[in-house]
């Protein structure tokens, strides 16, 4: 059973061809804590080197649904499988195939770096020939291996993210799962680990699995799936998100912004309005409406800014509201859970 | 057991995806590979080797330890010892010595429970238990760490037989050093039991603060057992230290020439209804009370998340 599996995967490889294995696939899987569905009933399927993106609101079902994923709790009901094993019946060999990645540190802080890999390295089983080239080579591809003597307690919030994310890879996982891998650093640190992730995903070839509630984040996946409340609202890559949203955000300054909103009104049919000192209304194609708008309108504009619909605009589309109005709306139970540690 | 695994990733293959379906190219460590039980006895290694290396590093855990059971021998022991002195010359030292390193093994094995809650509340411990290993393989590696560490600072204890009145004889101190072994284990185990599930340092505190006085007063540490209150004997005679102390006591006095008079008392070991437990049995009931915690610990850490 197990070997036909892998006869499979080997035939088709990394490549994410038509009838490749996926990596992670996922039916109905649900997951419910006395009255509380936390995830209700999901299917997705993510492919052999993918990155795919999980987005989210705090307490939308992302982590529960990683969690089940990684075998850390049962599914309530639906099935689910990792790199071909099924997470509940085949618990050992998930574990194997996947690297994790926590929003909370799971470093000895007491050990030296060297020390947490090797820890790690044993843990996994890993050949022992094979460790330290890859444990080198892991810590420096995460720019850590100068202070692989330094106590982890030493570290930055950025260099301990940097040493998990290597940890979690040195075995070499077919998944590798990142449970909101920036959360709680600062945006250049941010920017930094996404440099090493996006090295990472050059040099391993690994297919990641990441959850975030950042936005500028989410355009790094080759696909990203919106869940809010438990359920998967719609799975796509950013570019045909943001094309399915349509519309274009337009925004104009004006010597007279009530005049200009009346003009938009009568004169193109477009519903504008006021917001932070601004004309904004959405239309298509923004970059070739600008030149209809400086000839017809009748007011002067002073300012023109045209903007592709970003992702939290497609969030807002699918969801019905911002992904920071949704957060604010979290349940209390679901935000405590979310803010456990630090 | 496993399939060989796929390499996805192999370090040095870098190249354009579709080549990545040649069979045969590069190095491919032999994952999942391993026999479950050699994949195991590993991580039994890793863990205790990590217990360790926490030890080693942590200096003030290891005085700390050791301040409580010298104080008992030397200021309790010296005490005692003036107030008795009329009913037969009696050295409390020498009385307390198998006590006092039930003690400093108590609580050793009880620091090195705590540190599966500090793993908790750091959350190292799910770095261990997202692994590809069984749960029993932490817990007993946790357990043997814990055990290593409290027999060590029993032999500090032993170190200093002299100063108790107790002849450093080396088959007295082999025996004594190997049921110090046996006990440091089952008391660790018992820590592992009490702190395996707990979230929190300070609960697992108090449990212990709760466990650990009755425990030393009920096992004939610092008074003999014969002639207590029925209650009292009772007691005693439940508490599994009882049966790991005595033996120490008696391996101790084997090697004395007690004084006349107080012999009867002091050297009575622990009996059921008028009938001396022998040595073995007493030895017996330590290792299997060990086990079976060691085996419930294992359970409740298979049963948490």
């Amino acid at each position: 059973m197990a070997g036909t599996a892998v006869s499979r995967r080997r035939e088709t490889g990394t490549t994410s061809s038509d009838g490749a294995v996926p990596a992670v696939a996922v039916h109905g899987l649900a997951k419910r804590y006395g009255d509380v569905e936390a995830v209700r009933g999901i299917d997705l399927a993510v492919l052999p080197g993918e990155t795919f993106g999980f987005l989210g609101p705090n307490g939308a079902g992302k982590s529960t649904t990683i969690n089940m994923l990684c075998t850390l709790i049962r599914p309530t009901a639906g099935t689910a499988t990792v790199a071909g094993y099924d997470v509940v019946t085949e618990r050992d060999r998930v574990r194997q195939q996947i690297g994790l990645v926590f929003q909370d540190s799971t470093l000895d802080n007491y050990l030296t770096a060297e020390r947490n890999l090797r820890f790690h390295a044993e843990l996994y089983g890993m050949p022992r020939a094979s460790v330290p080239d890859r444990l080198r080579r892991m810590l420096e591809i995460v720019g850590l291996w100068e202070r692989r003597r330094g106590l982890v307690g030493t570290f930055s919030g950025g260099m301990k993210r940097r040493l998990e994310i290597a940890r979690g890879l040195l075995h070499e996982p077919r998944v590798l799962f990142l449970d909101e891998p920036t959360v709680g650093l600062d945006p250049q640190t941010r920017t930094s680990i996404w440099a090493y992730i996006n090295e990472l995903k050059r040099t391993e070839r690994t297919t990641i699995f990441m959850t975030t509630h950042y936005m500028d984040e989410a355009e790094f996946c080759d696909r990203i799936a919106i869940i809010d409340h438990g359920r998967i609202v719609v799975v796509d890559t950013p570019e045909a998100l943001k094309a399915s949203v349509g519309d274009d955000r337009v925004r104009i300054n004006t010597d007279d912004d009530g005049r200009a909103v009346a003009a938009l009104r009568e004169r193109f049919g477009v519903e504008a309005a006021v917001r932070d000192g601004a004309v904004d209304f959405a239309v298509p194609a923004g970059a070739q409406f600008v030149p209809r708008l400086f000839a017809e309108l009748g007011v002067p504009i002073r300012a023109v800014t045209v903007a592709q619909p970003s992702l939290d605009d497609v969030f807002l589309a699918y969801t019905g509201s911002t992904i920071r109005e949704a957060e604010a709306s979290a349940t209390d139970d679901l935000r405590r859970l979310a803010h456990r540690g630090r | 057991m496993t399939a060989p695994a796929v390499p996805v990733g192999t370090p040095g293959s870098a190249t354009a995806p579709g080549s990545a379906t040649a069979p045969g190219s590069g190095p491919t460590p032999g994952r999942g590979a391993d026999h479950p039980l050699r994949r195991d006895l590993r991580a039994i290694r890793i863990v205790l080797h990590r217990e360790l290396i926490r030890f080693v590093n942590d200096r003030t855990r290891m005085i700390a330890s050791l301040f409580q059971p010298l104080l008992f021998l030397f200021v309790l022991g010296t005490g005692l010892s003036g107030l008795v002195a009329d009913s037969g010359g009696m050295d409390m030292r020498t009385y307390m010595f198998a006590g006092v390193i039930a003690l400093s093994s108590l609580f050793t094995a009880l620091f090195s429970a705590v540190t599966i809650v500090w793993d908790r509340e750091f959350g190292f411990l799910r770095e261990m238990l997202v692994a590809p290993v069984r749960r029993a393989a932490i817990v007993i590696g946790k357990c043997l760490g814990g055990t290593v560490v409290a027999t060590f600072q029993g032999l500090v204890i032993l170190a200093m037989a002299g100063l108790a009145g107790v002849p450093y004889v080396p088959e007295l101190i082999l025996v004594l050093l190997g049921e110090t072994l046996l006990l440091s284990f089952a008391l660790t185990a018992f820590g592992m039991v009490a702190a395996v599930r707990m979230k929190a340092t300070q609960s697992f505190m108090t449990l212990v603060q709760m466990f650990t006085m009755p425990m030393f007063f009920l096992s004939g540490a610092v008074f003999p057992l014969a002639n207590l209150p029925t209650w009292l004997d009772v007691l005693t005679k439940v508490n599994p230290l009882s049966y790991a102390v005595d033996p120490m006591r008696r391996a101790v006095f084997d090697h004395l020439t007690v004084p006349p008079g107080s012999g009867a008392t002091f050297t009575q070991g622990i009996t059921w209804g008028g009938w001396q437990v022998p040595v073995w049995l007493e030895l017996s009931i330590v290792a299997v009370t060990g086990i079976g915690l060691l085996g419930l610990a294992i359970g409740q850490l298979r049963r948490s998340d």
